[in-house]
């Protein structure tokens, strides 16, 4: 939780599948360095996935959410759906050309893919409700 | 006797949360106790992920809003 009280900054929730591959952990460092940024607020895919009461209540309740999957395998979106969490925004990166493997050497190039494909969806959206 | 938390370290917003609540008690005619929680700590250890939050019975119920009276109601009845 933000140290300042109410802060109208991370309205966008980032969830990442943070597996154990190299798309599990390209999700888990571009939502780390999202959250960095400001763009968003990097939350506990897990707590959600325990059913923690406040973990999901602050995922029904946030404007804004996307869930970073490594894989087709979709486990942040089953979670998603096993929790009836409407998932409002969906990456999976498998989908944007990158290759699931077990090299945990991450590139540079991948996670500014990564951060970059997060940032158009989520532009994207904002622009559709506009 | 329910118990109603109004998790938020003391903005504008954390206080209109609480006056709902009240509000929200005084509808229901209902003795039910309403406190601030204004520990970094304790808020935390709800998981939520932004305030004000409101919490039922040690349920969350809200979080990065603030309900009217009439739908707090709902949830101390």
């Amino acid at each position: 939780m933000s140290q300042d009280c109410c802060a109208s900054e991370g309205n966008i929730m980032i969830l990442s599948c943070s597996g154990g591959s190299n798309v599990g952990q390209l999700a888990n460092q571009a939502a780390v360095e999202l959250t960095q940024e400001g763009f968003g607020k990097m939350y506990c895919l897990a707590g959600i996935g325990a059913h923690l009461n406040g973990f999901v209540q602050s995922a029904k309740d946030v404007p804004d959410l996307i869930v970073i999957d490594g894989c087709s395998m979709g486990c942040g979106k089953g979670i998603m759906e096993q929790s009836e969490v409407l998932l409002k925004n969906y990456l999976v990166l498998t989908d944007i050309g990158i290759e699931k493997n077990k090299n945990f050497n991450l590139t540079r190039d991948d996670i500014e893919k990564v951060k970059q494909a997060v940032r158009d969806i989520l532009r994207k959206q904002n622009k559709a409700a506009s | 006797m329910k118990k109603i938390e109004v998790l938020g370290m003391g903005c504008a917003n954390c206080n209109k949360l609480y006056q709902n609540a009240l509000a929200a008690v005084k509808l229901s005619g209902r003795e039910v106790e309403v406190a601030k929680i204004e520990d970094i700590q304790k808020i935390m250890s709800y998981g939520v992920m932004s305030t004000p939050a409101l919490v039922v019975d040690g349920v969350v119920k809200a979080v990065g809003k603030i309900p009217k009276p009439e739908e707090i109601k709902e949830w101390i009845k």
